[in-house]
């Protein structure tokens, strides 16, 4: 499962809103990973997603696998959203 | 009981445990592991415990400091739970290599990954990467760290120095005093003990070797003497000491009120030495009549960009707001020499003392200075400011940099925000070449202010943080007192006034002959001005004046505070 956002916070996705994303998708069971520019990481990984330097109005694809997939895409997009980092492609 | 001796530097009596503050080493082998299984086990455990230590460490921040400044530990917690570096670091235990050469290997990858990124904010990251990465080290290596912000219960600081910006973390709430090696009167942790009034006593040489984790330390900040272990007869008679001090320092509560004034009715300022907004509370409980030296440079310490032109606008004007109209002097930026700002990134010198550093910096990287004239000239409207230039060696560098301040000046007032019209500009004198032609400098700059600190390492050419040459640090040395008596002429004639701000300003033998010179300012840290004070007011100025020509006559600095041990002390 594969879902697009446009990054809109205005720091691009510096530390708080990384930190954000990456505490919310840590407890799924699903693999989670983020792609830009050509370049993948995993979503559970603070280090891989602060070295993509993801800049204000990037797009960026985040795919889900796994069990709870589609709950996992469901509370990243509900976290981008309320906390004002991006919206939904 | 041990007893050890050292340079007292700041007063006070303090009992506490002590709190060695130890540079781990956290040096290891490189070798290969048979049993990989047990080596991730290690690894694991590691993570496990710097976690635990992690999260205690963030509690406690977060209930001393609030949520912001433990915001830090959060995401030192998240990088410690980062998949793929533990999945990069078990990666090179399957190789075979130890745990601590795959976590180093590991973080030093992440570290020049994020070092190499062209974006400031990215480029800090690597120093939470290092600071994490320590932290399970130290429990792989077994090897306890020093962590400040863990302090929760009253200590007295044993290190081996304090850097000025650990010395800035320091919360006075546990800290009830400190303890160093190395160091001397003058050195930067010296001054910010007096800013924070605990004592503290230096140069012992052997406080890290001989003081024990955790035991009872007494610390006699007026004597230079530390005991630890203390018997309970001495015990009694430290805290009966401790509560004197404190009868007699309510004693000089009188002098608080008070104008300071010498017997013989003349008028001298007292102001105080800041190093932070928030020192200026010290100087008004103390009665300071002004605020004599701000240094700014701690508003660009323990960070890790330039401060802004707001963030300084900001802190300028909470100054000068609280002193309520009363002579504000700031200080533009004094860094170089043993202040050094690790993103300025500035070349190692052989010299630093004598190098690029202060004005020399600013006058070359005019951005930073500018910003920072900018902002006081902005603040300038909250209250009586006076700008002075630091480490200024030639009249071009004092007009250059004044025609700076007058620019931004200019530009502010076209764009409509308004400035003071009544800013005194002046300079340091703390250069010989500066005080040898003062004369000079009096007819361009509205006042002088003697840097004695600088002004006697200079003169006599002493590195004042070398203790084996600690003798020629000479304040009253009669080179010194030959400067410091044509600089206030010289200023006088021009009908200028002359400040001082170094450590000399509070020194109680100093006191009478500067009175007697005709001193107009003199600025000290908080403790010392109602000393000060009281001293003055027992001095009468004409008296002095009497004996100046005999002082002026004494060949060493020993004769001259003999004479006014002998003479001038009531």
């Amino acid at each position: 499962m594969k879902k697009t956002y446009k990054i809109t916070s205005s720091e691009g996705l510096h530390a708080r809103p990384t930190t954000l994303l990456v505490t919310a998708v840590t407890p799924f069971a699903s693999e989670v990973t983020m792609t830009y520019k050509d370049k993948t990481v995993n979503l559970k990984s603070i280090m891989g997603v602060m070295a993509l330097g993801v800049a204000s109005g990037s797009v960026v694809d985040i795919s889900a696998e796994g069990p709870d997939a589609k709950e996992l895409l469901d509370k990243v997009t509900e976290v981008i959203i309320s906390n004002g980092i991006g919206e939904e492609c | 009981m041990l007893e050890l001796n050292g340079i007292a530097v700041s007063n006070g009596i303090a009992v506490a445990k002590a709190y060695c503050l130890i540079e781990p080493d956290l040096s290891f082998e490189k070798v290969r592991v048979t049993d990989i299984d047990a080596e991730k086990i290690r690894l694991k455990e590691a993570f496990q415990k710097a976690k635990s230590e992690l999260e205690e460490v963030r509690d406690i921040a977060d209930r001393k400091f609030g949520e912001e400044k433990a915001a830090i530990f959060s995401a030192h917690l998240l990088l410690l739970g980062d998949p793929e570096m533990l999945e990069a670091i078990e990666a090179k235990i399957d190789d075979g290599w130890n745990a601590e050469f795959a976590l180093q290997e590991t973080s030093n990858m992440y570290i020049e990954m994020f070092e190499a990124m062209d974006n400031e904010y990215m480029q800090e990251r690597a120093a939470d990467v290092r600071d994490v990465s320590t932290r399970v080290l130290s429990h792989l290596l077994g090897v306890e760290i020093t962590d400040f912000s863990r302090i929760s219960t009253d200590v007295i600081i044993v290190a081996e120095d304090l850097t000025p910006s650990l010395t800035a973390q320091l919360d006075k709430t546990f800290v009830k005093g400190f303890i160093t090696d190395i160091g001397g009167r003058t050195s930067h942790s010296a001054i910010l003990a007096r800013t924070m009034e605990i004592p503290a006593i230096v140069g012992t040489k052997t406080a890290t070797r001989d003081i024990v984790q955790g035991a009872q330390v007494i610390i006699d900040g007026s004597t230079g003497k530390v005991i630890m272990n203390a018997t309970e007869e001495v015990l009694n008679e430290y805290l009966e000491k401790q509560k004197k001090s404190e009868e007699e320092r309510q004693l000089l509560e009188k002098y608080r009120s008070l104008e300071s004034v010498s017997a013989d009715g003349h008028h001298v300022e007292i102001a105080g030495n800041i190093g932070k907004p928030e020192d200026v509370e010290l100087i008004i409980e103390n009665g300071g009549d002004g605020i004599g030296l701000f240094r700014t440079e701690f508003l660009y310490m323990d960070r890790q960009e330039l401060p802004n032109e707001e963030e300084q606008f900001t802190a300028y004007k909470t100054v000068l707001e609280k002193m309520q109209g009363k002579p504000t002097v700031v200080r533009t930026l004094d860094i170089g020499g043993d202040k050094i700002l690790p993103y300025l990134k500035l070349e190692h010198e052989m010299n630093p003392f004598l190098g690029y550093r202060a004005v020399r910096l600013c006058l070359d990287q005019q951005d930073i200075f500018r910003t920072q004239l900018r902002a006081l000239l902005r603040a300038s409207i909250y209250g009586n400011l006076k700008v002075m230039f630091p480490m200024i060696a030639t009249l071009e560098e004092f007009r250059e940099a004044k025609a700076l301040l007058l620019e931004e000046k200019q530009k502010l007032i076209e764009e409509g925000i308004p400035v003071s019209e009544s800013i005194e500009v002046g300079m340091m004198v703390e250069i010989p070449s500066a005080a040898v032609i003062a004369d000079l400098f009096a007819k361009e700059a509205d006042f002088l202010s003697i840097g004695t600190n600088d002004l006697i390492q200079y003169t006599l050419a002493a590195d004042r943080m070398n203790e084996k040459i600690s003798y020629l640090y000479q304040p009253y040395h009669p080179a010194i007192i030959r400067l410091v008596k044509s600089v206030i002429e010289s200023a006088h004639q021009h009908g200028k006034w002359v400040g001082m701000c170094g450590e000399m300003a509070g020194d109680e033998i100093a006191i009478p002959i500067l009175l007697a010179l005709g001193l107009d300012e003199f600025s000290m840290s908080a403790p010392s001005i109602l000393n000060t004070r009281a001293q003055i007011a027992k001095l009468s100025k004409s008296e002095l004046v009497g004996h100046l020509e005999q002082i002026c006559t004494l060949t060493t600095a020993n004769e001259v505070e003999g004479y006014v041990k002998k003479y001038l002390l009531k």
